[in-house]
């Protein structure tokens, strides 16, 4: 589905200016570098787990292409972004390293996000404005209302992006932080990966509506449904969404329709509620083989260009492997911080 | 100098702290042109705007999360939630994220927030506007609970809570707040979190309690007093952290300790109380721990009589005291 099919199908967005949301060909490239490093580091990650070493994962295999191409149409020097457990890609693309990465995964010391003590990409970043504080669905969108909120109060054109899954779309905070939102006009995008499983729970069974983006007309902005597999149109929609929060317009609904390549986590096996059609059907939309394909037509890039990327990004997760398998878990005093400002917890 | 009831006195430290730090925001059900239930915030939005002093739509979770967002960002929210009995939404964004953004990001996020909660009984509240909900809280780590039962110990409390680094719940017992009068300083101060005050010194038993059962336990003390028995009334003011220093130097000191609460009793403030004497004191008492609290019912009845049966009153009280002082 190409964004003009989008538009025409579901969008109560204004027609972004000719040339805005444009991706340029070289910038095509590196948003697949980082997806292909995403999958590889993804798939070490599983690889881990079943090795023992890595309690727990959840993939974004399969949404690798939205993630990519919303971070892109952004301003990490500036913006804020509230993630959820399944933002792996949007790690990689806003400069996370492998070695930060997977110290997360193996809860070693000098884990950035929260010195290990939280599942992996909970906490908040050390770089950019990304913060995850807890696997409660749907909590961090009525928390991304209030940053919005403070940076239009403090005068700034910052933009919240704030991601979550259709499961997340059920919860009543989903409701309560796009009505806020929808009332202060706050320069928010709710970006909703919709992989049409919370957990196990088909879609047909979370909502009686076709879209989660139809929602957004019951809070008085605009909801676009798009095919997350599709950078290019990922990214015009987020740029669009980006230029109406910056000018002061409000929030935008962004639904990205994605797949869920893998079960849910580690601890899942998705056999026992998709078909073997279903999941084969799935396959097909893996959007690193879209993206790919898109780049050898385009001439963008030669297949051994395409090996060079693989390579590359194989060894480069060998090597951050390497490392922090050596590295030690944190000693157990480091628990005691942090717990309220100057103390060591209190009774 | 000025006398004022403890309603003028959040009032009065809710403008001077708006006007002293400009991020200090206020948020909550009909705080904005109603100046709240209670007229807590009755003319801040004519001073700091609709910007500053917003009327949310009538959804607990997104007051609590917006606050928690706006002050990972920078802001120092205070957000009213109008009851108690209607905090329970807004659990999720207190318990669950709240009290867990600085240890979760190790440091690197803090929410300098604040939650003012009208609670407490003795108001014909009945089931839905009566409840104490301070245990859930108090049982929190991340989290500070407050609960000033006078004019100065609102005002002070609450101004430290505005302007701590890190969220605070701060419980006002609503039948104080037009009932109790008290003298509180025109100029800035602040009261310390986790310091218990001794509100009347006394030699032959130690009672310790907080809220509205504070007003009730003086009143007893002065009965008591009039027996030939001489109470000393111990105010917890912060149920996290408890004072524990200061419970157990009282309770060693006097020999016996009674503790005195609105809330039912099964675990709860008076539980951990009466664990902390039993901890520290064992060898220095000369009677048991005792407690007083209401039965083990829903707090509580809407129909008069039973409310006031609900309740502990200064003549409970006294009894207890009289008790306890004959063992």
């Amino acid at each position: 589905m190409s964004a003009t099919e989008n538009k025409s199908l579901n969008s109560t967005l204004p027609e972004s200016k000719p040339g805005s949301g444009q991706i340029s060909g070289e910038r095509l490239v590196e948003l697949y570098r980082t997806m292909v490093l995403s999958r590889y580091l993804d798939q070490r990650v599983w690889l881990l787990n079943r090795q023992g070493k890595a309690a727990i994962a959840a993939s974004a295999q399969g949404h690798e292409a939205a993630q990519v191409a919303c971070i892109e149409a952004t301003d990490p020097s500036r913006d804020h972004y509230l993630i959820y457990y399944r933002q792996f890609t949007a790690m990689v693309a806003l400069g996370t390293e492998p070695e930060e990465m997977l110290r997360g995964f193996l809860a070693k010391e000098g884990e950035p996000m929260s010195a290990a003590r939280q599942f992996p990409l909970h906490g908040a970043h050390p770089r950019v404005d990304l913060f995850n504080f807890s696997n409660v669905i749907a909590t961090q969108l009525p928390q991304a209302a209030g940053v919005a909120l403070a940076d239009k109060l403090k005068g700034l054109d910052a933009v919240t992006v704030v991601y979550f899954g259709d499961g997340a779309s059920s919860q009543g905070d989903t409701h309560e932080a796009m009505n806020f939102a929808g009332v202060h006009k706050l320069p928010v995008i709710f970006f909703c990966e919709n992989n049409r499983y919370a957990i196990s729970v088909s879609i047909e069974k979370q909502m009686g509506i076709e879209s989660v983006a139809s929602r957004a007309a019951g809070y008085g902005f605009p909801g676009v449904r798009v095919d997350g597999a599709d950078v290019v149109a990922v990214h015009e929609v987020t740029k669009t969404a980006v230029e109406r929060a910056r000018a002061g317009d409000g929030p935008t609904l962004i639904e990205a329709s994605v797949e869920r390549l893998l079960p849910h986590t580690t601890d899942d096996d998705h056999t026992r509620y998709r078909s073997t059609e279903d999941i084969e059907q799935m396959s097909k939309r893996d959007p690193l083989l879209i993206l790919a394909e898109l780049l050898k037509r385009r001439d963008l890039i030669t297949e051994s260009q395409d090996e060079e990327i693989h390579d590359k990004a194989k060894k480069r997760v060998n090597v951050a492997t390497d490392t922090v398998d050596a590295e030690a878990f944190p000693n157990v005093d480091t628990m005691f911080e942090h717990v309220v400002e100057n103390t060591r917890g209190h009774a | 100098m000025a006398e004022m009831t403890v309603i003028e006195a959040v009032r009065d430290t809710m403008f001077a702290e708006m006007r002293r730090d400009d991020s200090v925001i206020l948020l909550g059900e009909d705080v904005g042109s109603r100046g709240g239930v209670f007229l807590a915030s009755d003319g801040l939005i004519d001073e700091f705007g609709e910007s500053r002093v917003i009327d949310t739509p009538l959804a607990e979770s997104s007051i609590a999360g917006v606050a928690l967002g706006a002050a990972v960002n920078g802001l120092r929210p205070i957000a009213e939630i109008q009851f108690a009995d209607f905090m329970w939404p807004a659990i999720n964004q207190l318990i669950g994220e709240a009290s867990k953004v600085r240890y979760g990001t190790n440091g690197v996020k803090t929410a300098p927030m604040t939650v003012r909660v009208p609670y407490g009984g003795g108001v014909r509240g009945g089931l839905y506007h009566s409840q104490s909900i301070e245990v859930l809280f108090a049982h929190t780590p991340g989290l500070s609970v407050v609960a000033p039962a006078t004019p100065y110990d609102a005002k002070g409390l609450l101004a430290t809570a505005i302007r701590t680094n890190d969220p605070v719940i701060v419980l006002e017992h609503k039948r104080t707040y037009r009932l109790v009068k008290g003298e509180v300083p025109v100029e800035d101060y602040t009261i310390p979190i986790g310091k218990a005050e001794i509100k009347r010194p006394g030699t032959d038993m130690t009672l310790i309690t907080y809220g509205l059962m504070l007003h009730y336990s003086l009143q007893a003390a002065e009965m008591a007093a009039a027996n030939g028995i001489d109470v000393e009334v111990v105010d917890l003011r912060t149920l996290r952290p408890l004072d524990a220093d200061a419970i157990a130097e009282s309770s060693s000191r006097t020999g016996k300790a009674l503790i005195v609460q609105e809330d039912t009793p099964a675990v709860s403030i008076s539980s951990e109380v009466a664990a902390i004497i039993g901890e520290r004191c064992f060898f220095d008492l000369d009677g048991p721990i005792t407690r007083l609290g209401p039965p083990e019912i829903p707090p509580m009845p809407f129909s008069p009589i039973q409310e006031a049966a609900f309740m502990p009153s200064p003549e409970k009280i006294l009894d207890a005291i009289t008790k306890l002082a004959e063992v």
